[in-house]
Protein backbone atom coordinates (compact mmCIF):
# COMPACT_ATOMS: atom_id res chain seq x y z
CA UNK A 1 0.00 0.00 0.00
CA UNK A 2 1.26 3.29 -1.05
CA UNK A 3 1.82 5.97 1.36
CA UNK A 4 -0.60 8.27 -0.12
CA UNK A 5 -3.65 5.56 -0.57
CA UNK A 6 -2.57 5.36 3.59
CA UNK A 7 -2.98 8.64 4.23
CA UNK A 8 -6.35 8.66 2.13
CA UNK A 9 -7.25 6.01 4.26
CA UNK A 10 -7.02 7.79 7.24
CA UNK A 11 -8.14 11.13 6.39
CA UNK A 12 -11.91 9.29 5.24
CA UNK A 13 -12.15 7.26 8.34
CA UNK A 14 -11.40 10.46 10.51
CA UNK A 15 -14.35 11.72 8.99
CA UNK A 16 -16.20 9.07 9.20
CA UNK A 17 -15.05 8.84 12.08
CA UNK A 18 -16.54 12.50 13.27
CA UNK A 19 -19.78 11.76 11.58
CA UNK A 20 -20.59 8.51 13.33
CA UNK A 21 -19.16 9.35 16.80
CA UNK A 22 -20.89 12.80 17.09
CA UNK A 23 -24.40 11.41 16.82
CA UNK A 24 -23.62 9.43 20.11
CA UNK A 25 -26.04 11.04 22.81
CA UNK A 26 -23.75 12.55 26.25
CA UNK A 27 -25.66 9.96 28.33
CA UNK A 28 -23.70 7.30 26.37
CA UNK A 29 -20.26 8.70 26.47
CA UNK A 30 -19.14 6.20 28.85
CA UNK A 31 -19.49 2.98 27.29
CA UNK A 32 -18.87 4.78 24.17
CA UNK A 33 -15.43 5.64 25.34
CA UNK A 34 -14.77 2.59 27.06
CA UNK A 35 -16.28 1.12 23.68
CA UNK A 36 -13.38 2.57 21.52
CA UNK A 37 -11.21 2.38 24.17
CA UNK A 38 -11.46 -1.71 23.28
CA UNK A 39 -11.23 -1.06 19.76
CA UNK A 40 -7.89 0.83 19.61
CA UNK A 41 -6.93 -2.77 21.57
CA UNK A 42 -6.28 -3.70 18.00
CA UNK A 43 -2.71 -2.69 18.27
CA UNK A 44 -2.51 -6.34 19.66
CA UNK A 45 -2.28 -7.35 15.87
CA UNK A 46 1.19 -5.67 16.03
CA UNK A 47 2.63 -7.87 18.36
CA UNK A 48 0.92 -10.60 17.60
CA UNK A 49 2.97 -10.06 14.08
CA UNK A 50 6.15 -9.05 15.82
CA UNK A 51 5.46 -12.75 18.27
CA UNK A 52 4.82 -14.08 14.98
CA UNK A 53 8.12 -13.35 12.97
CA UNK A 54 10.55 -12.93 15.73
CA UNK A 55 13.82 -14.29 16.06
CA UNK A 56 15.20 -13.07 18.98
CA UNK A 57 14.88 -13.39 23.12
CA UNK A 58 14.21 -9.63 23.59
CA UNK A 59 12.11 -9.18 20.42
CA UNK A 60 9.95 -12.63 22.16
CA UNK A 61 9.50 -10.51 25.36
CA UNK A 62 8.69 -7.48 24.30
CA UNK A 63 5.58 -8.91 22.01
CA UNK A 64 4.07 -11.21 24.38
CA UNK A 65 3.89 -8.20 26.59
CA UNK A 66 2.11 -6.23 23.78
CA UNK A 67 0.50 -9.39 23.18
CA UNK A 68 -0.97 -9.12 26.91
CA UNK A 69 -1.21 -5.79 27.07
CA UNK A 70 -3.61 -5.83 23.85
CA UNK A 71 -5.67 -8.64 25.12
CA UNK A 72 -6.46 -6.78 28.74
CA UNK A 73 -7.30 -3.51 26.24
CA UNK A 74 -9.93 -5.34 24.02
CA UNK A 75 -11.12 -8.29 26.33
CA UNK A 76 -11.93 -5.98 28.94
CA UNK A 77 -12.73 -3.15 27.39
CA UNK A 78 -15.50 -5.16 25.33
CA UNK A 79 -16.74 -6.90 28.36
CA UNK A 80 -16.73 -3.77 30.54
CA UNK A 81 -18.81 -1.86 27.87
CA UNK A 82 -21.31 -4.42 27.89
CA UNK A 83 -21.87 -4.82 31.07
CA UNK A 84 -22.52 -0.98 31.20
CA UNK A 85 -24.80 -1.22 28.41
CA UNK A 86 -26.50 -4.10 30.26
CA UNK A 87 -27.31 -1.36 32.66
CA UNK A 88 -29.00 1.03 30.49
CA UNK A 89 -31.04 -1.40 28.56
CA UNK A 90 -32.61 -3.91 31.17
CA UNK A 91 -34.60 -0.80 32.67
CA UNK A 92 -38.46 -2.24 31.50
CA UNK A 93 -37.02 -6.25 32.14
CA UNK A 94 -37.31 -6.12 35.83
CA UNK A 95 -41.03 -4.89 35.83
CA UNK A 96 -42.07 -7.88 33.08
CA UNK A 97 -40.17 -10.17 35.07
CA UNK A 98 -41.60 -9.19 38.51
CA UNK A 99 -45.24 -9.64 36.37
CA UNK A 100 -44.58 -12.87 35.12
CA UNK A 101 -43.64 -14.10 39.06
CA UNK A 102 -46.45 -12.79 40.00
CA UNK A 103 -48.90 -14.63 37.20
CA UNK A 104 -46.79 -17.92 37.85
CA UNK B 1 13.54 -0.14 -3.69
CA UNK B 2 13.98 -0.83 -0.38
CA UNK B 3 12.71 -3.42 1.32
CA UNK B 4 9.93 -3.09 3.51
CA UNK B 5 10.50 -4.41 7.50
CA UNK B 6 7.71 -6.18 8.74
CA UNK B 7 4.32 -5.64 6.43
CA UNK B 8 2.87 -9.21 5.74
CA UNK B 9 -0.36 -9.88 4.51
CA UNK B 10 -2.17 -10.58 1.10
CA UNK B 11 -5.54 -9.89 -0.21
CA UNK B 12 -6.85 -12.17 2.37
CA UNK B 13 -5.67 -10.75 5.23
CA UNK B 14 -6.87 -7.55 4.04
CA UNK B 15 -10.11 -8.26 2.97
CA UNK B 16 -10.97 -9.95 6.55
CA UNK B 17 -9.25 -6.49 8.34
CA UNK B 18 -12.18 -4.47 5.89
CA UNK B 19 -14.51 -6.67 7.52
CA UNK B 20 -13.63 -6.38 10.40
CA UNK B 21 -13.02 -2.22 10.85
CA UNK B 22 -16.63 -2.32 8.77
CA UNK B 23 -17.80 -4.63 11.45
CA UNK B 24 -16.46 -1.26 14.11
CA UNK B 25 -17.98 1.17 12.28
CA UNK B 26 -21.44 -0.41 12.43
CA UNK B 27 -20.72 -0.92 16.30
CA UNK B 28 -20.07 2.62 17.39
CA UNK B 29 -23.13 3.91 14.97
CA UNK B 30 -25.46 1.31 17.12
CA UNK B 31 -24.10 2.82 19.95
CA UNK B 32 -25.92 6.51 19.29
CA UNK B 33 -28.88 4.85 21.55
CA UNK B 34 -28.96 2.55 24.90
CA UNK B 35 -31.68 -0.27 22.96
CA UNK B 36 -29.11 -0.90 20.06
CA UNK B 37 -25.96 -0.47 22.08
CA UNK B 38 -25.27 -3.21 23.79
CA UNK B 39 -25.90 -4.67 20.64
CA UNK B 40 -23.44 -2.57 18.59
CA UNK B 41 -20.87 -3.88 21.19
CA UNK B 42 -21.24 -7.13 20.57
CA UNK B 43 -21.00 -6.59 16.57
CA UNK B 44 -17.51 -4.44 17.66
CA UNK B 45 -16.23 -7.38 19.16
CA UNK B 46 -17.04 -9.99 16.67
CA UNK B 47 -15.07 -7.65 14.04
CA UNK B 48 -11.89 -7.93 16.29
CA UNK B 49 -11.96 -11.47 16.34
CA UNK B 50 -12.20 -11.36 12.91
CA UNK B 51 -9.16 -8.83 12.94
CA UNK B 52 -7.31 -11.10 15.12
CA UNK B 53 -7.96 -14.53 13.68
CA UNK B 54 -6.96 -12.77 10.06
CA UNK B 55 -3.68 -12.38 11.49
CA UNK B 56 -3.34 -15.13 13.10
CA UNK B 57 -3.79 -16.64 9.54
CA UNK B 58 -0.61 -14.67 7.90
CA UNK B 59 2.12 -16.73 6.11
CA UNK B 60 5.04 -17.28 8.56
CA UNK B 61 3.65 -16.56 11.42
CA UNK B 62 4.87 -18.71 14.71
CA UNK B 63 5.95 -18.89 17.68
CA UNK B 64 2.50 -19.78 18.84
CA UNK B 65 3.53 -21.13 22.49
CA UNK B 66 4.00 -17.21 22.97
CA UNK B 67 1.24 -16.09 21.41
CA UNK B 68 -0.99 -18.07 23.72
CA UNK B 69 0.62 -17.37 27.13
CA UNK B 70 0.04 -13.34 25.69
CA UNK B 71 -3.61 -13.82 24.91
CA UNK B 72 -4.18 -16.17 27.87
CA UNK B 73 -2.57 -14.07 30.32
CA UNK B 74 -4.07 -10.81 28.72
CA UNK B 75 -7.28 -12.44 28.60
CA UNK B 76 -8.06 -13.61 31.96
CA UNK B 77 -6.67 -9.95 33.66
CA UNK B 78 -9.35 -8.51 31.33
CA UNK B 79 -12.17 -10.84 32.29
CA UNK B 80 -11.55 -10.48 35.91
CA UNK B 81 -11.02 -6.85 36.11
CA UNK B 82 -13.82 -6.17 34.12
CA UNK B 83 -16.76 -8.44 36.13
CA UNK B 84 -15.36 -6.95 39.25
CA UNK B 85 -15.28 -3.09 38.74
CA UNK B 86 -17.17 -1.14 40.46
CA UNK B 87 -19.13 1.12 38.21
CA UNK B 88 -17.92 3.89 40.26
CA UNK B 89 -14.51 3.35 39.43
CA UNK B 90 -15.53 2.49 35.63
CA UNK B 91 -12.92 5.87 34.98
CA UNK B 92 -9.84 4.87 36.47
CA UNK B 93 -10.92 1.47 34.74
CA UNK B 94 -10.75 3.03 31.17
CA UNK B 95 -7.64 4.47 32.32
CA UNK B 96 -6.01 1.28 32.70
CA UNK B 97 -7.07 -0.05 29.53
CA UNK B 98 -6.09 2.81 27.65
CA UNK B 99 -3.01 2.78 29.36
CA UNK B 100 -1.87 -0.89 28.32
CA UNK B 101 -2.88 0.09 24.81
CA UNK B 102 -0.54 3.05 24.48
CA UNK B 103 2.05 0.40 25.61
CA UNK B 104 1.40 -2.22 23.65
CA UNK B 105 1.97 0.08 21.13
CA UNK B 106 5.29 1.32 22.44
CA UNK B 107 6.39 -1.88 22.79
CA UNK B 108 5.18 -2.92 18.71
CA UNK B 109 7.06 0.75 17.59
CA UNK B 110 10.49 -0.64 20.16
CA UNK B 111 10.35 -3.76 18.44
CA UNK B 112 9.64 -2.70 14.77
CA UNK B 113 12.86 -0.56 15.53
CA UNK B 114 14.97 -3.49 16.80
CA UNK B 115 13.60 -5.48 13.40
CA UNK B 116 14.74 -2.73 11.52
CA UNK B 117 18.31 -2.53 12.55
CA UNK B 118 18.58 -5.95 12.90
CA UNK B 119 17.98 -6.32 9.04
CA UNK B 120 20.65 -4.12 8.76
CA UNK B 121 19.62 -2.06 5.40
CA UNK B 122 17.95 1.63 5.21
CA UNK B 123 14.55 1.53 6.84
CA UNK B 124 11.87 3.58 4.61
CA UNK B 125 11.07 7.07 6.37
CA UNK B 126 7.58 6.31 5.67
CA UNK B 127 7.83 3.29 7.78
CA UNK B 128 10.33 5.08 10.39
CA UNK B 129 7.93 7.87 11.26
CA UNK B 130 4.94 6.98 11.75
CA UNK B 131 7.35 4.15 14.69
CA UNK B 132 8.12 6.92 16.04
CA UNK B 133 5.50 8.79 16.01
CA UNK B 134 3.52 5.73 17.49
CA UNK B 135 6.64 5.00 20.17
CA UNK B 136 6.16 8.49 21.70
CA UNK B 137 2.58 9.09 22.14
CA UNK B 138 2.03 5.29 22.91
CA UNK B 139 4.62 5.87 25.69
CA UNK B 140 2.94 9.46 26.91
CA UNK B 141 -0.50 7.52 27.02
CA UNK B 142 0.36 4.72 28.86
CA UNK B 143 2.70 6.97 31.52
CA UNK B 144 -0.16 9.18 31.55
CA UNK B 145 -2.84 7.22 32.18
CA UNK B 146 -1.05 5.33 34.56
CA UNK B 147 -1.27 8.58 36.29
CA UNK B 148 -4.30 9.41 35.84
CA UNK B 149 -5.60 5.87 37.05
CA UNK B 150 -3.44 5.87 40.65
CA UNK B 151 -5.47 9.53 40.89
CA UNK B 152 -8.60 8.43 40.20
CA UNK B 153 -8.28 5.00 42.69
CA UNK B 154 -6.74 7.38 45.25
CA UNK B 155 -3.05 5.55 45.17
CA UNK B 156 -1.45 9.55 45.04
CA UNK B 157 -3.60 12.45 46.20
CA UNK B 158 -5.79 13.97 43.47
CA UNK B 159 -5.23 17.33 44.14
CA UNK B 160 -2.98 19.25 42.06
CA UNK B 161 0.97 18.03 42.08
CA UNK B 162 3.35 20.52 40.79
CA UNK B 163 6.95 20.48 40.50
CA UNK B 164 8.49 23.84 40.62
CA UNK B 165 9.61 24.76 36.72
CA UNK B 166 7.21 22.13 35.53
CA UNK B 167 6.24 24.27 32.32
CA UNK B 168 9.95 24.74 31.52
CA UNK B 169 11.31 20.96 31.89
CA UNK B 170 8.10 19.63 29.96
CA UNK B 171 9.35 22.01 26.88
CA UNK B 172 12.78 20.97 27.44
CA UNK B 173 11.78 17.17 27.63
CA UNK B 174 9.35 17.75 24.06
CA UNK B 175 12.36 19.43 22.46
CA UNK B 176 14.56 16.89 23.76
CA UNK B 177 12.43 14.44 22.41
CA UNK B 178 11.75 15.78 18.83
CA UNK B 179 15.54 16.74 18.30
CA UNK B 180 16.18 12.28 19.04
CA UNK B 181 13.10 11.13 16.92
CA UNK B 182 14.70 13.72 13.81
CA UNK B 183 17.95 11.86 15.08
CA UNK B 184 17.15 8.42 14.55
CA UNK B 185 14.87 9.72 11.25
CA UNK B 186 18.09 11.21 9.58
CA UNK B 187 20.50 7.93 10.49
CA UNK B 188 17.52 6.11 9.45
CA UNK B 189 20.26 3.67 7.49
CA UNK B 190 21.35 2.79 10.93
CA UNK B 191 19.35 3.83 13.65
CA UNK B 192 20.94 3.97 17.19
CA UNK B 193 18.67 1.81 19.62
CA UNK B 194 19.88 3.64 22.57
CA UNK B 195 18.75 7.29 21.54
CA UNK B 196 15.06 5.42 20.60
CA UNK B 197 14.67 3.70 24.18
CA UNK B 198 16.09 7.46 25.29
CA UNK B 199 13.27 8.66 23.22
CA UNK B 200 10.66 6.22 24.85
CA UNK B 201 11.87 6.86 28.45
CA UNK B 202 11.68 11.19 27.98
CA UNK B 203 8.23 10.50 26.52
CA UNK B 204 6.81 8.63 29.56
CA UNK B 205 8.47 11.18 32.06
CA UNK B 206 6.15 14.03 29.86
CA UNK B 207 3.04 11.49 29.73
CA UNK B 208 3.63 11.62 33.44
CA UNK B 209 4.64 15.26 34.38
CA UNK B 210 1.89 16.49 32.10
CA UNK B 211 -0.95 14.70 34.54
CA UNK B 212 0.17 14.65 37.53
CA UNK B 213 -0.28 18.54 38.14
CA UNK B 214 -3.65 18.08 37.16
CA UNK B 215 -6.82 18.09 39.22
CA UNK B 216 -9.31 15.17 40.12
CA UNK B 217 -12.13 17.08 38.53
CA UNK B 218 -10.12 18.02 35.17
CA UNK B 219 -10.24 14.28 34.29
CA UNK B 220 -13.15 13.73 32.27
CA UNK B 221 -11.07 15.88 30.09
CA UNK B 222 -7.76 14.18 30.29
CA UNK B 223 -9.08 10.59 29.82
CA UNK B 224 -10.61 11.54 26.76
CA UNK B 225 -7.72 13.15 25.39
CA UNK B 226 -4.96 10.02 26.52
CA UNK B 227 -7.76 8.04 24.45
CA UNK B 228 -7.28 10.06 21.56
CA UNK B 229 -3.96 9.72 21.97
CA UNK B 230 -3.58 6.07 22.30
CA UNK B 231 -6.01 5.98 19.41
CA UNK B 232 -3.99 8.26 17.03
CA UNK B 233 -0.33 6.27 18.11
CA UNK B 234 -2.56 2.72 17.03
CA UNK B 235 -3.18 4.65 13.35
CA UNK B 236 0.77 5.33 13.28
CA UNK B 237 1.31 1.59 13.87
CA UNK B 238 -1.07 0.70 11.35
CA UNK B 239 1.14 3.04 9.16
CA UNK B 240 4.39 1.42 9.92
CA UNK B 241 2.67 -2.45 9.88
CA UNK B 242 0.41 -1.52 6.15
CA UNK B 243 -2.27 -2.59 8.28
CA UNK B 244 -5.28 -1.18 7.78
CA UNK B 245 -7.57 -2.41 10.21
CA UNK B 246 -5.28 -0.85 12.21
CA UNK B 247 -5.16 2.54 10.49
CA UNK B 248 -9.06 2.55 10.18
CA UNK B 249 -9.81 1.49 14.04
CA UNK B 250 -6.67 3.80 15.47
CA UNK B 251 -8.65 6.73 13.74
CA UNK B 252 -11.61 6.10 14.56
CA UNK B 253 -10.87 6.04 18.27
CA UNK B 254 -8.86 9.42 17.98
CA UNK B 255 -11.97 11.06 16.13
CA UNK B 256 -14.21 9.85 19.23
CA UNK B 257 -11.59 10.92 21.65
CA UNK B 258 -10.75 14.45 19.69
CA UNK B 259 -14.96 15.33 19.89
CA UNK B 260 -15.47 14.01 23.57
CA UNK B 261 -12.41 16.01 24.36
CA UNK B 262 -13.33 19.25 23.00
CA UNK B 263 -17.27 18.57 24.44
CA UNK B 264 -15.66 18.21 27.98
CA UNK B 265 -13.56 21.03 27.50
CA UNK B 266 -16.38 23.43 26.31
CA UNK B 267 -18.72 21.96 29.33
CA UNK B 268 -16.12 23.34 31.66
CA UNK B 269 -15.69 26.96 29.08
CA UNK B 270 -11.94 25.88 29.34
CA UNK B 271 -10.14 25.85 26.27
CA UNK B 272 -7.93 21.68 26.33
CA UNK B 273 -4.66 23.67 27.04
CA UNK B 274 -5.88 25.85 29.55
CA UNK B 275 -6.88 22.15 31.68
CA UNK B 276 -3.30 20.79 30.58
CA UNK B 277 -0.79 23.64 31.56
CA UNK B 278 -3.10 26.10 33.97
CA UNK B 279 -3.06 23.75 36.78
CA UNK B 280 -6.37 25.71 37.32
CA UNK B 281 -7.62 24.47 40.57
CA UNK B 282 -4.55 24.40 42.16
CA UNK B 283 -4.83 27.14 43.81
CA UNK B 284 -5.89 27.29 47.43
CA UNK B 285 -9.65 28.25 47.78
CA UNK B 286 -9.25 30.84 50.60
CA UNK B 287 -9.94 34.64 48.61
CA UNK B 288 -13.75 33.46 48.88
CA UNK B 289 -14.03 31.19 51.78
CA UNK B 290 -13.28 33.75 54.07
CA UNK B 291 -16.46 36.14 53.60
CA UNK B 292 -18.39 32.93 53.00
CA UNK B 293 -19.26 32.23 56.76
CA UNK B 294 -20.86 35.64 56.90
CA UNK B 295 -23.38 35.30 54.15
CA UNK B 296 -26.46 34.64 55.68
CA UNK B 297 -27.89 30.84 54.16
CA UNK B 298 -31.02 28.59 55.14
CA UNK B 299 -30.07 25.52 56.94
CA UNK B 300 -32.53 22.35 57.05
CA UNK B 301 -32.90 18.91 57.93
CA UNK B 302 -33.98 16.04 56.20
CA UNK B 303 -37.17 15.64 58.18
CA UNK B 304 -37.88 19.47 56.72
CA UNK B 305 -36.67 18.54 53.31
CA UNK B 306 -38.80 15.41 52.68
CA UNK B 307 -41.76 17.76 53.55
CA UNK B 308 -41.01 20.30 51.18
CA UNK B 309 -40.35 17.23 48.50
CA UNK B 310 -43.46 14.94 48.96
CA UNK B 311 -45.89 18.15 48.84
CA UNK B 312 -44.41 19.11 45.15
CA UNK B 313 -45.48 18.68 41.96
CA UNK B 314 -42.36 18.33 40.20
CA UNK B 315 -38.71 17.89 41.47
CA UNK B 316 -35.41 17.67 39.57
CA UNK B 317 -32.89 16.37 40.97
CA UNK B 318 -28.72 17.51 40.06
CA UNK B 319 -26.34 14.92 40.66
CA UNK B 320 -22.53 15.95 40.86
CA UNK B 321 -19.30 14.65 41.29
CA UNK B 322 -19.92 14.12 45.10
CA UNK B 323 -22.37 12.31 44.85
CA UNK B 324 -20.43 9.43 42.51
CA UNK B 325 -17.51 9.80 45.55
CA UNK B 326 -20.43 9.38 48.31
CA UNK B 327 -21.65 6.96 46.00
CA UNK B 328 -25.09 7.82 47.02
CA UNK B 329 -26.93 6.58 43.36
CA UNK B 330 -28.52 3.91 45.08
CA UNK B 331 -29.79 5.95 48.28
CA UNK B 332 -30.78 9.13 45.98
CA UNK B 333 -33.00 6.48 43.65
CA UNK B 334 -34.63 5.63 46.82
CA UNK B 335 -35.49 9.18 47.28
CA UNK B 336 -36.64 9.32 43.50
CA UNK B 337 -39.17 6.01 43.82
CA UNK B 338 -40.72 7.13 46.99
CA UNK B 339 -41.38 10.78 45.55
CA UNK B 340 -42.97 8.66 42.66
CA UNK B 341 -44.86 6.88 44.84
CA UNK B 342 -46.75 10.07 45.52
CA UNK B 343 -46.94 10.92 42.58
CA UNK B 344 -44.31 13.56 42.20
CA UNK B 345 -42.40 13.64 39.04
CA UNK B 346 -39.02 13.18 39.17
CA UNK B 347 -35.89 13.68 36.83
CA UNK B 348 -32.78 13.72 37.03
CA UNK B 349 -30.90 16.86 35.00
CA UNK B 350 -26.91 15.91 34.15
CA UNK B 351 -24.33 18.08 33.78
CA UNK B 352 -21.92 16.98 30.51
CA UNK B 353 -19.06 16.68 33.25
CA UNK B 354 -20.87 15.48 36.15
CA UNK B 355 -18.87 12.57 37.27
CA UNK B 356 -15.54 12.04 36.38
CA UNK B 357 -15.20 10.74 32.53
CA UNK B 358 -17.61 11.57 30.21
CA UNK B 359 -21.23 10.51 30.93
CA UNK B 360 -20.10 8.71 34.18
CA UNK B 361 -23.73 9.82 35.95
CA UNK B 362 -25.21 8.41 33.29
CA UNK B 363 -23.81 4.86 34.07
CA UNK B 364 -24.02 5.86 37.73
CA UNK B 365 -28.14 6.32 37.85
CA UNK B 366 -28.51 3.65 35.25
CA UNK B 367 -26.41 1.08 37.46
CA UNK B 368 -28.94 2.44 40.25
CA UNK B 369 -32.15 1.38 37.53
CA UNK B 370 -32.93 5.12 36.87
CA UNK B 371 -34.70 4.62 33.35
CA UNK B 372 -33.02 6.43 30.32
CA UNK B 373 -36.09 8.54 29.95
CA UNK B 374 -35.29 10.28 33.21
CA UNK B 375 -31.99 11.32 32.75
CA UNK B 376 -31.93 15.05 30.89
CA UNK B 377 -29.37 16.90 29.32
CA UNK B 378 -28.87 20.25 30.46
CA UNK B 379 -30.17 22.21 27.44
CA UNK B 380 -33.46 20.08 28.04
CA UNK B 381 -33.72 20.16 31.32
CA UNK B 382 -33.29 23.96 31.86
CA UNK B 383 -36.17 25.46 30.21
CA UNK B 384 -38.06 23.30 32.95
CA UNK B 385 -36.36 24.84 35.64
CA UNK B 386 -39.08 27.70 36.04
CA UNK B 387 -42.01 25.40 35.90
CA UNK B 388 -40.06 22.56 38.43
CA UNK B 389 -41.10 23.30 42.19
CA UNK B 390 -38.10 21.51 43.85
CA UNK B 391 -34.38 21.02 42.48
CA UNK B 392 -31.83 18.90 45.06
CA UNK B 393 -28.45 19.58 44.23
CA UNK B 394 -26.20 16.38 45.38
CA UNK B 395 -22.76 16.91 45.94
CA UNK B 396 -22.51 19.08 42.64
CA UNK B 397 -21.23 22.71 42.92
CA UNK B 398 -19.55 24.71 40.18
CA UNK B 399 -22.08 23.70 37.46
CA UNK B 400 -25.36 24.81 39.33
CA UNK B 401 -23.38 28.22 40.05
CA UNK B 402 -25.57 31.38 39.21
CA UNK B 403 -22.75 33.66 39.14
CA UNK B 404 -21.67 31.90 35.35
CA UNK B 405 -24.35 33.71 33.78
CA UNK B 406 -24.91 36.62 36.02
CA UNK B 407 -21.37 38.20 36.96
CA UNK B 408 -19.43 38.53 33.88
CA UNK B 409 -15.93 38.93 36.30
CA UNK B 410 -16.58 35.70 37.63
CA UNK B 411 -13.51 33.06 36.75
CA UNK B 412 -16.52 30.13 35.58
CA UNK B 413 -18.42 33.10 33.46
CA UNK B 414 -20.12 31.80 30.51
CA UNK B 415 -19.65 27.96 31.75
CA UNK B 416 -22.88 25.92 31.14
CA UNK B 417 -24.86 25.12 34.06
CA UNK B 418 -27.97 23.47 35.12
CA UNK B 419 -30.11 27.03 36.00
CA UNK B 420 -31.55 25.57 39.42
CA UNK B 421 -31.57 29.12 40.47
CA UNK B 422 -34.81 29.53 38.17
CA UNK B 423 -36.68 26.32 40.08
CA UNK B 424 -39.16 27.23 42.66
CA UNK B 425 -36.77 26.28 45.82
CA UNK B 426 -33.54 24.62 46.00
CA UNK B 427 -31.95 22.43 48.20
CA UNK B 428 -28.54 21.88 48.22
CA UNK B 429 -27.02 18.51 50.16
CA UNK B 430 -23.39 19.24 50.59
CA UNK B 431 -21.01 19.13 53.88
CA UNK B 432 -19.89 22.73 54.39
CA UNK B 433 -20.59 25.58 52.38
CA UNK B 434 -16.42 25.45 51.05
CA UNK B 435 -16.15 26.22 47.33
CA UNK B 436 -16.13 23.52 44.39
CA UNK B 437 -13.25 22.77 41.96
CA UNK B 438 -13.31 26.54 40.65
CA UNK B 439 -12.16 27.57 44.51
CA UNK B 440 -15.47 30.11 44.09
CA UNK B 441 -18.11 30.66 46.08
CA UNK B 442 -21.75 29.36 44.99
CA UNK B 443 -24.53 32.20 45.18
CA UNK B 444 -26.78 30.05 44.81
CA UNK B 445 -26.25 28.62 48.93
CA UNK B 446 -27.18 32.48 49.49
CA UNK B 447 -30.52 32.59 47.38
CA UNK B 448 -33.49 33.31 49.59
CA UNK B 449 -35.27 30.20 48.09
CA UNK B 450 -32.22 27.89 48.79
CA UNK B 451 -32.39 25.48 52.00
CA UNK B 452 -28.98 23.80 52.53
CA UNK B 453 -29.01 20.30 54.15
CA UNK B 454 -25.51 19.79 55.28
CA UNK B 455 -24.37 15.88 55.15
CA UNK B 456 -23.01 13.75 53.60
CA UNK B 457 -25.06 12.48 50.25
CA UNK B 458 -25.52 9.11 51.03
CA UNK B 459 -26.93 9.19 54.90
CA UNK B 460 -28.55 12.61 53.62
CA UNK B 461 -30.41 10.41 51.05
CA UNK B 462 -31.46 7.78 52.86
CA UNK B 463 -32.78 10.09 55.58
CA UNK B 464 -34.95 11.58 53.46
CA UNK B 465 -36.21 8.83 51.85
CA UNK B 466 -36.93 7.17 55.27
CA UNK B 467 -39.14 10.87 56.41
CA UNK B 468 -40.87 10.57 53.49
CA UNK B 469 -41.98 7.05 54.25
CA UNK B 470 -42.90 8.15 57.37
CA UNK B 471 -44.86 11.21 56.49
Amino acid sequence: MSLMTEITIFVLAAFVGFEVISKVPTTLHTPLMSQTNAIHGIVMLGGLIVVGFADDGLEYAIGTIAIAFGAINIVGGFMVTDRMLGMFSRKPKPKADADGKGGA
Amino acid sequence: MVEAVLQPGGDAATALYIVAFSLFIIGVRRGTHPTTAKQGNLIAAVGMAVAVVATLLLDGIGNWGLIALGLGVGTAVGVIASVRVQMTEMPQMVALYNGVGGGAVALIAWSEIRHGISLGHEIPLDELIPVLFAAVVGSVSFWGSNIAFAKLQDLIPTRPLAVPGQQVINALLLVGILAACVNVAVNNDDPSQAIFIATLIAAGLLGNLVVLPIGGADMPVVISLLNAFTGLSAAAAGFALDNVALIVAGTLVGSSGTILTMEMATAMNRSVANVLFAGFGGAPSGGGGGSAEERPHVSIGAQDAAIKLAYADSVVIVPGYGLAVAQAQHAIKEVGDELEKRGVTVNYAIHPVAGRMPGHMNVLLAEADVPYEQLKEMEEINPEMPRTDVAVVVGANDVTNPAAKNDPDSPIAGMPIIEVDEAQQVIVIKRSLSPGFAGIDNDLFYEPNTSMLFADAKQAAADIAAEIQNL
